[in-house]
């Protein structure tokens, strides 16, 4: 059986292990390589791995030339810092089509007491509107290696989100993550509970304090936030009359955006969409659990949020 | 080193390359006309003497590579590009229409011989860093070349990028300042001062070289000198004018930035460049 890790840590190792396996992989920091666990590539091949200090545009203006002349770049820092450099990223990367992975760490509230400023709550939603970029957030260590595998051997624009608190083990060793699919954890029939990354694993546990009230909750972890399962969504869209989705970033333009999208473009749908998630806020400093229990991200929140929006 | 011959036909090639520029933007009705001039020469020289491209194969791998950072002078790259066989002249009317290989800033995947998207200022230098790495990584000789404003050295990103070159000791890299004194909202020293421009570059670590950027033979010169490998990155300051050979741009730096010229300051222009041909 697995242990709770944190994506970040699981991505460091996979990352080290596949560095011998890719010759072409290349990795940048920006001041952060302990925290994003890059150091441990950084250890195995240091004359692959370039300290950028804390200069987060740069270190991706240079992992595209890297990526345009060959590498495979992985360009790391919190995911509040690196996409912070949208600008950079949107011309130098996803215009470019230049060979680079976007690394951000510690997303969300989920980073804690550092607070806001240090917390990235709208990356997805960047991240989402750039033509050709891929956008991906694992739940647990099994998904995140086998992301990260995905973009060790696939060329092209992506951005990896992570976090920093241990995330509990959701899949057995089967599972197989696929790109632009939904990840069915339960089945159910009065509401899907749509989550990805920190929050996910909450929600199988919000699952399970539903069914005492008689409730029965499908939960569907969502990896793949671009591509997007817009047909799978519109499906669930079209069997259960609610879909509440979850997730530890701003309400607008993350997941619940993308699940929001598809199900307003799809025929047959009989499923009111709850998005839940950082109502438009700004974060604040507090433990990792006090702030899910704040928004309603841990089991027992998200549990009152379902809830809530069924009236039972 | 060019020969004086291979400068003298050149210097013809480049009046034409500046009748180009002018009748693209103006069939464009918009574009660049004064950074175009004020650069033509520097990437004339380049192109015809130094990188290492075969414009019929303009990805292999072990190329030179040359990213335009200041992309709103891209007529001047087309018109060396086009010059040089990358593509058909016939295309340069195309510039900035719907649906041409010619995008108003420079697009990876559209023309070739276009290496980076550029056009948000600031973001080349960086590239060109990350190009040179890679080239350095795979133990090859090829040469980044970095062709910068002078008013876009005023964005953060390029001195992040100059430190790291500097930290990282990639002689591979050499950059190119096109110091033609004015931008949009008026001179270089009055909007944002650069200067000291040489001491700033020397204190990130780079070496460097101040020439007349319309001097065929001192620009042949200085690029000579960056194809030196000597630990550090080099930068090539040009002092140059805005709106290079066309006299009544000359005379207004600020003006003419990014207007288009009408039809018959156009032809007025060109014709005086003809009589240059027409001369020699």
């Amino acid at each position: 059986m697995q242990k709770p890790k944190a994506s970040r840590q699981a991505f460091g190792e996979a990352l080290a292990e596949l560095g011998a396996v890719h010759p072409e992989i290349v990795v940048l920091d920006a001041d952060l390589a302990k925290s994003t666990k890059s150091e441990l590539f950084m250890k195995k091949f240091p004359e692959r791995f370039f300290e950028m200090g804390i200069a987060e545009q740069n270190m991706v203006g240079v992992a595209a030339g890297l990526g345009l002349a060959g590498k495979n770049a992985f360009c790391c820092s919190f995911a509040c810092f690196v996409a912070g450099r949208f600008e950079t990223i949107k011309i130098s990367v996803a215009y470019s089509g230049a060979n680079v992975k976007i690394v951000g760490t510690h997303a969300g509230v989920g980073i804690g007491p550092d607070g806001y400023s240090q917390m990235g709550l709208e990356d997805l939603a960047l991240m989402r509107t750039l033509p050709g970029m891929q956008v991906y957030q694992p739940a647990d260590e099994l998904e995140t290696r086998q992301i990260v595998a995905h973009l060790a051997a696939n060329p092209g624009a992506a951005y990896l989100r992570l976090t920093r608190q241990e995330l509990a083990p959701l899949h057995g060793e089967g599972y197989r993550f696929t790109p632009g699919k939904l990840d069915v954890l339960a089945e159910g029939k009065d509401v899907a509970i749509f989550a990805t990354g920190g929050p996910t694993m909450h929600a199988v546990t919000a699952r399970a304090e539903l069914a005492k009230a008689g409730i029965d909750a499908a939960v569907v972890n969502v990896p793949s936030i671009k591509p997007f399962d817009d047909a799978g969504t519109q499906a669930w869209a079209a069997k259960v009359p609610l879909i509440v989705t979850v997730e530890d970033h701003n309400v607008l333009g993350g997941l619940g955006g993308a699940v929001a999208e598809a199900v307003s473009a799809g025929h047959g749908s009989k499923a009111r969409v709850v998005r839940h998630g950082i109502p438009d806020v700004f974060g604040e400093s507090g433990e990792p659990d006090e702030l899910y229990a704040k928004f309603k991200l841990d089991g027992a929140g998200i549990a009152a949020v379902v809830r809530e929006a069924l009236g039972r | 080193m060019a020969t004086e011959a291979e400068l003298k036909t050149l210097e013809r090639t480049l009046i034409q390359a500046r009748i180009d520029i002018l009748e693209m933007i103006t069939a464009a009705g918009s574009g660049h006309p004064g950074g175009s001039l004020s650069a033509i020469d520097l990437i004339g020289v380049l192109y015809a003497h130094h990188l290492r491209q075969d414009p019929k194969a303009p990805s292999a791998p072990q190329r030179d590579r040359f990213v335009l950072s200041k992309g709103h002078g891209v007529p001047a790259l087309y018109a060396v590009l086009a010059e040089r066989g990358y593509f058909d002249r016939a295309l340069l009317p195309t510039l900035r229409k719907l649906g041409s290989p010619l995008q108003g800033h420079p697009v990876v995947g559209t023309a070739p011989g276009i290496e980076a998207c550029t056009g948000s200022l600031g973001q080349g230098l960086s590239v060109a860093l990350g190009m040179a790495l890679g080239a350095r990584l795979d133990a090859h000789d090829a040469r980044v070349y970095c062709l910068m404003g002078d008013g876009e050295i005023q964005e953060g990103q390029v001195w992040e990028a100059a430190m790291a070159a500097g930290k990282l000791a990639v002689d591979g890299l050499v950059g190119i300042l096109d110091f033609n004194k004015a931008q949009i909202d008026g001179l270089v020293s009055d909007v944002m001062p650069i200067e000291p421009v040489e001491a700033k570059w020397q204190s990130f670590g780079w070496l460097t070289r101040r020439i007349d950027g319309h001097d065929l033979s001192a620009i042949d010169a200085a690029l000579s000198w960056s194809r030196v490998r000597e630990g550090k990155p080099k930068l090539i300051v040009a002092d140059t004018i805005k709106g290079k050979g066309v006299s009544f741009m000359e005379s207004e730096l600020v003006k003419w930035h990014g207007v288009a010229p009408t039809q018959d300051q156009c032809t007025q222009a060109v014709a005086a460049l003809r009589a240059r041909l027409g001369g020699n």
